[in-house]
């Protein structure tokens, strides 16, 4: 599969919004040129302010800047924006539900080289915890595109994850994105993979393999986190009575917890979770991360065979 | 009691003399002994120190609308101390935001009057404040789209003391002047007492006028207390280019009531109903 920049899609995407709605301003922590917010600042330099190395006072200004009726982007590492600006995000932008859309790239263990202090695991978790704070979690280019387009125009506060690396370009333009909405991208009758960013990719090429060996796998792509599709999580789960998250994220408080909140409250199945471990990451090439933590398709297709097991007993 | 039609604050430095500031600010005093006690809880001590400042920002200085919250022409004001709450909650009932009987509402379930300022739930607040350090740089944000939207209105914002222990208020201290927000003024109710006790012996914040100034600023300093002064330097920071304003407002933690100036025991503490008598009598008020 080809693969493309996500990032580049967001710092695109911001410049065709920017043209259509002057009410588009963008800010940044001096990592504009990483998360391409950068290419909106070059076309739109009075729509865009670098607010240095301060997150939380950039959130903080978003947040006023929202109360005069723009539209604020916001982007830095996802590290720095979920973790070190937590309080201003849960204060003063989804606490009174403001327009304030954070789109973080470098999320998750691909930002690679840099290690652990750079690798946001947990900020999946720390937004999901917030009323208020809708999370978003795409998987490729066009998707990214999509989604931008949308947290643009719909009201209130928005996390959307976004990485470092290029990923598979898995949808093309005939792809439709809405809120709080899982894909059904292949059907099955065994086992139900749900995944999110990179994972949706490894989770595609674990059911090929799985099919070769009479496995009938139905992969879904839930790139909203929240607010979850409980519906599709629920009637996945009781067609095929068994399911496995798949995230570049801990295993604590991401899309795993999200689907497994949904089914113990709906349709109880056994469950395994693909993700990190409660860990910290450490340095190396992105993708020999994925493969070292067993985020890769292998991983997966582990914990299938896995929950299959505790599916016969 | 002192009642102004809606359209009497729609344009700024209204004629209005300090005697009458002064009496204003004796009932918003009074509803803040009032209102606290009636939640026995709230900070009552800031709320005094910061009140003739708001008084003069909300009946003198700032072009606002009762009857239309939303108006797009406004001045803002943020309070980035949120605990005094009951200071705004007064003088936004006494300009007619709402009723005065609502504040008897103040900090109860079901109420519109949260513990700390909510955008969300009472007419007249710019922006939810509480956890201190983030409201000012909410204020430059709002500097920052009004000038973006061409509006030439102004916003005010009120800090702490204590708060400027917070790291973020520095922040917001560089980019507004990075981006030369001469549409923002700051004030800062230096009254000398946090929680803990004086600021310069729980973490000194001082020379506080100096940093100020070394971040950029245009600094002023006044008596916090003394209308002149006060409408003065609100006046001076408007003619103020490039750059914001910083008024270094020097305050007294419960003025108004003797036996409660200069304590740090009135920060978070309602006056129980023996003081609150005694506070309310010194305060003119015939029980």
């Amino acid at each position: 599969m080809e693969k493309a920049s996500l990032r580049d899609a967001y710092g695109n995407k911001l410049i065709e919004l920017g043209h259509k709605d002057e009410r588009i301003v963008v800010f940044d922590a001096d990592l504009s040129g990483s998360t391409k917010s950068g290419k909106f600042g070059k076309v739109f330099p009075e729509r865009f302010f670098n607010m240095g190395i301060a997150e939380i006072n950039m959130i903080n200004t978003a947040a006023g800047l929202a109360t005069t009726g723009k539209i604020v982007f916001v982007s830095t590492f996802a590290i720095f924006a979920t973790g070190r600006a937590w309080e201003a995000v849960r204060q003063m932008v989804c606490y009174p539900e403001l327009n304030v859309k954070i789109v973080c790239t470098h999320g998750g263990i691909t930002v690679g080289e840099d290690g652990a202090t750079h690798q946001a695991l947990e900020d999946i978790a720390n937004m999901r915890n917030i009323p208020n704070m809708k999370i978003i979690v795409p998987t490729d280019d066009i998707e990214t595109a999509q989604v931008i387009e949308k947290v643009a125009h719909t009201d209130g506060p928005f996390y959307v994850r976004l990485t470092r690396e290029k990923f598979p370009r898995i949808f093309d333009e005939n792809y439709k994105f809405e809120i709080g909405k899982g894909y059904v991208l292949r059907r099955g009758e065994d086992v139900t993979v749900i995944a999110n960013g990179i994972e949706t990719s490894f989770a595609l090429e674990a059911a090929e393999i799985l099919e070769k060996e009479g496995i009938s796998v139905e992969v879904i792509h839930m790139p909203t986190v929240k607010p979850v599709d409980r519906e599709l999580i629920a009637s996945s789960a009781e067609k095929t009575g068994a399911v496995v998250t798949a995230e570049e994220h801990s295993i604590i408080g991401g899309l795993g917890s999200a689907v497994a909140e949904a089914l113990v409250e709906t349709h109880p199945v056994p469950m395994e979770r693909v993700g990190t471990p409660d860990t910290f990451g450490r340095s190396g090439k992105g993708w020999e991360l994925i493969n070292f933590y067993k985020l890769d398709t292998e991983g997966i297709t582990e914990k299938i065979r896995k929950v299959l097991e505790r599916k016969k007993r | 009691m002192l009642r102004f039609e809606p359209e009497f604050f729609r344009k700024r430095n209204r004629e209005i003399d300090e005697s009458t500031l002064r009496v204003i600010s004796r009932e918003v005093r009074k509803d803040i002994l009032k209102m606290t006690s009636e939640a026995n809880s709230g900070h009552p001590g800031g709320s005094m120190s910061a009140t003739d400042i708001m008084v003069t920002l909300f009946y003198y200085k700032m072009k606002h609308n009762p009857d239309n919250p939303k108006w797009e022409e406004r001045d803002r004001f943020v309070l980035s101390k949120g605990h005094v709450s009951p200071a705004l909650y007064s003088i936004l009932a006494r300009c007619g935001y709402f009723p005065l009987e609502e504040l008897k509402t103040f900090r109860k379930l079901k109420g519109n009057l949260q513990g700390h300022p909510d955008m969300l739930k009472t007419p007249g607040i710019e922006i939810s404040t509480g956890s201190l350090g983030l409201g000012i740089g909410a204020a430059a944000g709002m500097a920052l789209g009004l000038k973006l939207s061409k509006i030439s209105s102004k916003v005010y914002c009120i800090i702490g003391d204590g708060e400027s222990q917070e790291g973020s208020v520095w922040e917001t201290s560089m980019a507004a002047c990075h981006y030369n927000l001469d549409n923002l003024c700051v004030i800062l109710d230096n009254n000398n007492l946090q929680i803990d006790g004086p600021v310069d012996e729980v973490m000194s914040i001082y020379p506080v006028i100096e940093k100020w100034k070394a971040f950029g600023w245009h600094v002023i300093e006044i008596d916090g207390h003394n209308f002149k002064e006060i409408k003065e330097a609100l006046n001076e920071a408007e003619t103020v280019k490039y750059k914001p304003t910083m008024i270094v407002a020097k305050t007294v933690k419960g003025k108004g009531v003797s036996f409660m100036e200069n304590r740090a025991e009135w920060h978070g503490k309602a006056l129980p109903p023996d003081l609150l008598k005694e506070a309310l009598k010194e305060l003119g008020e015939i029980v």
